[in-house]
């Protein structure tokens, strides 16, 4: 195997996704860095940019489109600004929205990684002669001796983010650079990168959240595209303990916000552990409740071959979450998942990624949990 | 590098950089009384009578500014506004819809927050005002004109305006008309007191002379409302200690733009004619915009549609070979945004987004015509495979 970030023995056409952060800019720093020729971009991916948010954090303000040419001027690449606001509108923002209205809890990040950064943008970049698109991303693409790719995890555990990254099939690797990826160096230490390149977004804050609701408050968005809709708050025996403003505000597995008044009869802490947008109900219940033994998952994306047969696996559940052991199936299309030990807190709508060591196999969308027998104590 | 965008800025003449060169290193405010000051107030002042000597106007008429669209600026809300306090019945406020956005956004502004009623003139395929229609649109309520704007020549398409006839009928009503002729300095004849205009704006650094210095040329007749207030340097409507070198240099490149005016058209009118046959022979259906003929644009300009392309992705496809141009249009938020000339001259929305604009200049030489014969047809055929995102 040879490392992909590696000096390559040819010059590559690449193209530099740069958000205005620091994480993006040194990425394309190092690229140009290493003797590629480089082009930065910046996806406006607002229609109306000047409305979305105007702090520092986020991708997708006007001072961060300035940001990111300020960087590109002092790697001394060129820069442009692509619109991709309609595909982004239609392949993240609005599926986001579904996702949530149909009970589930999408993860915008990997929607826009799958249809935006490595699609929409790839295609157009490898149509203009490019031949690679490059990102901050923090995750590994190994090349093999028989000249197929792997996505691995990134050194720095703390800051992997292959979790993202685990829809992009072979060929989208086989395009993808992120220099970061192999870097061992901490956070403090790409701003101080940063800061010796001359970038003045060494010292820009992180972002955090959702680029596409502007003062974060992700409950707010949806009230304003989905409407109120009061529906009841029920236990487990369907009991009503409360009503609440929509169903698509919940969660599996939130335990905060709820509003129930009254505390469970045991006085343990309860948790969101169903939602259905059928009958706009939100069920709840205690902890252990939320222990899942198995699950089953749509859309399956593999990074290679799909696997033959049940495998052993280890299995991610959501973005910096720990990951467990599993055996993955693929049956009929639908990945069928068996934990080795009940987990808690599994939400539909996010991806379960599997991972072979540090190598990404696949990911798919999780459709239905099973729940665990419960231990009578 | 290839050089095709001197409508964006073309490099300085040799002449008005050395004269930069020693006002540089010279002290003196124009406005202070000793002999510094004084020294620095006859270089202005020979300034002001080269250029207006350039420009066909009398020094009185020169107001120096930091550039065209302070010009324009000044032109468009200061006579709004003076000539509405004169009569508040003058609101109305006629315009070309293929101004430059110094103009285009000033008119707009007025119409937002000071309650002017705008009037876009129509335009023909070419994007040229027919000065029946400016007649016509006065002369349904004369009175209540404020003022009306119609550019020399566009920066885009580079039609040429029919100025004096313009004039002519803005003057029967006595309505002033302003002539924004940022692109018209140099290469093609512009006359300021044969036009007939009321005011006109030109800038340095589109002729050959340095950034950030420009003049709005204003007939003595018209006091505009003041946009800078303080010590009252030009005229008392244009506030500002005076850059004496860039003011300076400015009209030894007008003088030498106007000087050479006939030579420029004729030679750079040449070359531009060879660029287009170039692009026409590369990509037969490339769409040529502006007026066919090249008596009705400017010599150094040519703009393209390519259908069926992203006009960002040929500029950076050719860009990456070291040939710099522009899609012409304006950005919004970094984002390409069609042209709103190409708009408004009745083409189809789609095929302005693939727009390019070659703009040639005094430096500009056979090799970058050829260059760019070489590289425009493939990097059409690239752009193509990319679509209209």
């Amino acid at each position: 195997m040879t490392d992909d970030t590696a000096p390559h023995p040819r010059r590559l056409r690449v193209l530099a996704a740069m958000s205005g952060g620091v994480d993006s800019a040194v990425a394309a720093a190092r690229a140009a860095e290493a003797g590629h020729d480089v082009t930065g971009v910046h996806l406006a991916l607002s229609a109306n940019p000047q409305s979305f948010r105007t702090g520092a954090r986020g991708c997708c303000t006007l001072e961060d489109s300035r940001d990111a040419r300020r960087a590109a001027d002092v790697i001394g690449i060129p820069f442009y600004v692509w619109d991709l606001a309609e595909r982004f509108r239609a392949d993240v923002v609005e599926d986001f929205v579904a996702e949530y209205e149909a009970g589930r809890t999408p993860n915008p990040c990997l929607r826009c990684n799958e249809k935006i950064k490595f699609a929409a943008l790839l295609d157009k970049a490898l149509a203009l002669g490019f031949d690679a698109v490059c990102t901050g991303h923090y995750a590994t693409v190994v090349r093999r001796a028989d000249g197929s790719r792997e996505l691995h995890r990134a050194s720095d555990l703390a800051k992997d983010q292959s979790y993202v990254l685990g829809v992009l099939d072979e060929r989208q690797l086989a395009h993808a650079m992120f220099p970061l990826g192999d870097s061992r160096a901490t956070k403090e230490e790409v701003r101080a990168e940063a800061q010796r390149r001359g970038l003045a977004v060494a010292r820009k804050p992180d972002s955090h959240d959702i680029c596409f609701i502007a003062d974060g408050d992700t409950q707010g968005f949806l009230a304003g595209r989905l409407g109120r809709a009061e529906g009841d708050i029920v236990d487990e025996d369907g009991r009503k303990l409360g009503t609440h403003e929509g169903a698509y505000g919940f969660t599996v597995g939130q335990r905060k916000g709820l509003r129930l008044g009254r505390p469970a009869p045991d006085g343990k802490p309860r948790y969101v552990l169903d939602i259905s947008p059928v009958d706009n109900r939100v069920t709840v219940g205690p902890a252990d409740a939320l222990d899942v033994s198995a699950l089953t998952a749509v859309r399956p994306r593999w990074c290679g071959t799909p696997p033959a047969g049940a495998g052993s696996y280890t299995a991610q559940l959501r973005a910096h979450g720990a990951e467990t052991p599993v055996t993955a199936e693929l049956v009929d299309g639908e990945l069928r998942v068996a934990f080795h030990r009940p987990v808690r807190g599994v939400a539909p709508g996010q991806a379960v990624v599997l991972y072979d060591g540090s190598r990404v196999v696949g990911s798919a969308t999780i459709a239905t949990t099973r729940r665990a027998e419960r231990v009578e104590s | 590098m290839v050089y095709l965008d001197h409508a964006a800025t073309t490099p300085m003449l040799p002449e008005a950089v050395r004269e930069l060169g020693e006002q540089l290193v010279r002290t003196g405010n124009a406005s202070s009384l000793h002999a510094a000051g004084r020294r620095a107030r006859r270089t202005v002042e020979e300034a002001r009578e080269r250029l207006a000597a350039a420009l066909g106007a009398r020094p009185s008429e020169v107001v120096f500014t930091s550039g065209g669209t302070e010009a324009d600026n000044l032109a468009v809300k200061g006579l709004y506004w003076a000539r509405r306090a004169a009569d508040p019945a003058r609101t109305r406020v006629l315009a070309s819809p293929v101004e430059h956005h110094a103009v285009l956004d000033a008119v707009q502004w007025l119409a937002d927050h000071e309650g002017a009623r705008v009037e876009w003139l129509p335009v023909d395929a070419v994007g040229r005002v027919d000065p029946d229609a400016l007649r016509a649109a006065i002369a349904r309520d004369p009175a209540d004109v404020a003022l009306a704007a119609v550019m020399w020549a566009n920066n885009e398409i580079g039609t040429v305006q029919p100025v004096s006839a313009l004039a002519e009928a803005a003057a029967e009503f006595a309505v002033p008309l302003h002539c924004d002729a940022v692109q018209a300095l140099g290469q093609t004849e512009v006359d300021f007191g044969a036009s007939g205009l009321s005011a006109m704006a030109v800038s340095g650094h589109k002729a050959g002379g340095p950034y950030g210095v420009g003049a709005l040329v204003l007939g003595r007749d018209l006091a505009p409302e003041a946009l800078l207030h303080g010590g009252g340097q030009e005229r008392d409507v244009r506030s500002g200690t005076l850059d004496v070198p860039a003011i300076a240099a400015f009209a030894v490149a007008a003088d030498l733009a106007a000087a050479g005016q006939a030579r420029f058209a004729r030679e750079v009118g040449a070359l531009r004619d060879a660029l287009v046959e170039a692009v026409r022979a590369a990509v037969p259906d490339a769409v040529l915009g502006g007026d066919p003929d090249p008596a009705g644009r400017l010599p150094a300009n040519a703009h393209f549609a390519f259908p069926g392309c992203e006009g960002d992705s040929l500029l950076l496809l050719l860009d990456a070979q070291g040939i710099e141009c522009s899609t012409g249009s304006a950005c919004t938020a970094g984002v390409a945004q069609p042209s709103h000339v190409v708009l408004a001259t009745g083409a189809d929305p789609e095929l302005a987004r693939g727009t390019l604009r070659f703009s040639l200049g005094h430096t500009s030489t056979r090799a970058d015509v050829a260059a760019l014969a070489e590289a425009i047809g493939p990097a059409v055929a690239r752009a193509r495979s990319a679509g209209l995102s």
